[in-house]
């Protein structure tokens, strides 16, 4: 399948959204990200039950911490989607990068290329 | 074990303000166990530091170490290889932790990253109880198992009081009379009429009344 969706959206591929880590989502931050977002299965439908459920949690642990540090906890978000849906990940892919666009530049400057 | 919360991020971010190096000090005892001070949370911690850091445009840079326990001057020891390059050490196990690193380096400035809060047990993942309040002398095989001491809001021993209503106690709907509890867990064992028996005033020079305390053990002593 292939799908345009825009080239600034770098993708990692986890076996269940439940897997990501709160860790990794702030490194990605760290590291200069403008936005993060998790796109995990519809709730209800995930292969291992409630591993949606865990990220939803977690990306909200992640936007509080934002918040703490004065930085637009909007810039980090929890959509849900099938994986037979390939035009709504573009859709998301492409309404998330507007949102992240009117915020502006990650206040965290970028980690320079050595 | 004891268990913690972690300090508002705003409130480290001031004590590390101004500092050129600081460790961030994790701890594999209880404080993993609460998720709240192992070497995932030091990592958290840290890289959240890290982008304050960042942001803010300061020149701190942020180490993460994470020791066995924080209780213990054997583990304390393994710090003295580098700490001399810190300014300040973040210490987020219990607050036993930065006391014995203070007193290890007394030349380095100490901030304790969580509040801890009391001795308890998991419910359940993400859920911690407050059930032992370190009296020092335990008497909970007298009233069904359970602890009227950490449990009972005015530590009753000869409860409940008159506040005890629905089997919760007066000051907040949400907390369990414990001695409804009790009351119902002897009747259950045939043994309320052991509950009949009154008692007296509890000597509390056990506990924290009697001032600091201290445990020595000649047998074990070097
Ligand atoms: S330092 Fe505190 S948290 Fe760590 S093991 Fe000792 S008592 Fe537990
Ligand atoms: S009786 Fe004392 S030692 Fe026993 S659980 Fe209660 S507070 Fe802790
Ligand atoms: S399998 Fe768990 S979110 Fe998709």
């Amino acid at each position: 399948m292939r799908l345009q969706y825009p080239t600034n959206v770098r993708v990692i591929q986890l076996p269940c959204s439940g897997r990501v880590d709160i860790l990794h989502l702030l490194r990605s931050f760290e590291d200069g990200a403008d936005g993060v977002y998790v796109a995990g299965c519809m709730e209800g439908d995930c292969h291992f039950l409630t591993g949606n459920l865990k990220a939803r949690r977690k990306v909200e642990y992640v936007k509080k911490v934002l918040e703490a540090l004065g930085i637009e906890p909007e810039r980090i978000e929890m959509f849900n989607m099938s994986s037979a849906e390939g035009p709504r990940f573009a859709q998301v892919a492409r309404e998330f990068t507007e949102t992240i666009r009117g915020l502006g530049p990650s206040p965290v400057p970028k980690a320079k290329a050595a | 074990m004891i268990v913690g919360d972690s300090k508002p991020l705003e409130e480290i971010l001031e004590m590390i303000r101004d500092k050129g190096k600081v460790l961030v000090l994790g701890c594999r005892g209880c404080v993993t166990v609460c998720n709240v001070g192992g070497e995932k949370e030091v990592g958290i911690l840290a890289t959240a530091l890290r982008i304050a850091v960042k942001k803010q445009g300061w020149q701190t840079e942020i180490g993460e170490r994470t020791l066995e326990r924080q209780c213990d001057p054997e583990y304390i020891e393994e710090l003295a290889d580098d700490i001399e390059d810190y300014d300040a050490v973040v210490s987020i196990a219990c607050g036993v932790g930065p006391q014995f690193v203070s007193e290890r380096f007394p030349e380095i400035r100490v901030y304790p990253g969580i509040n801890t809060t009391f001795i308890g047990g998991a419910l359940e993942h993400g859920v911690w109880v407050e059930r032992c309040q370190s009296c020092g002398n335990c008497l909970v095989h007298h009233f069904g198992g359970l602890c009227p001491i950490a449990r009972c809001s005015k530590s009753l021993m000869n409860g409940p009081c008159g506040g005890s209503a629905n089997a919760k106690c007066e000051i907040d709907p949400n907390v369990d009379c414990v001695w409804h509890l009790i009351v119902e867990k002897m009747e259950k064992m045939g043994r309320l009429q052991e509950l009949a028996e009154v008692w007296p005033v509890k000597n509390w020079l056990t506990s924290r009344d009697g001032g600091p305390r201290k445990r020595v053990r000649e047998d074990l002593k070097q």
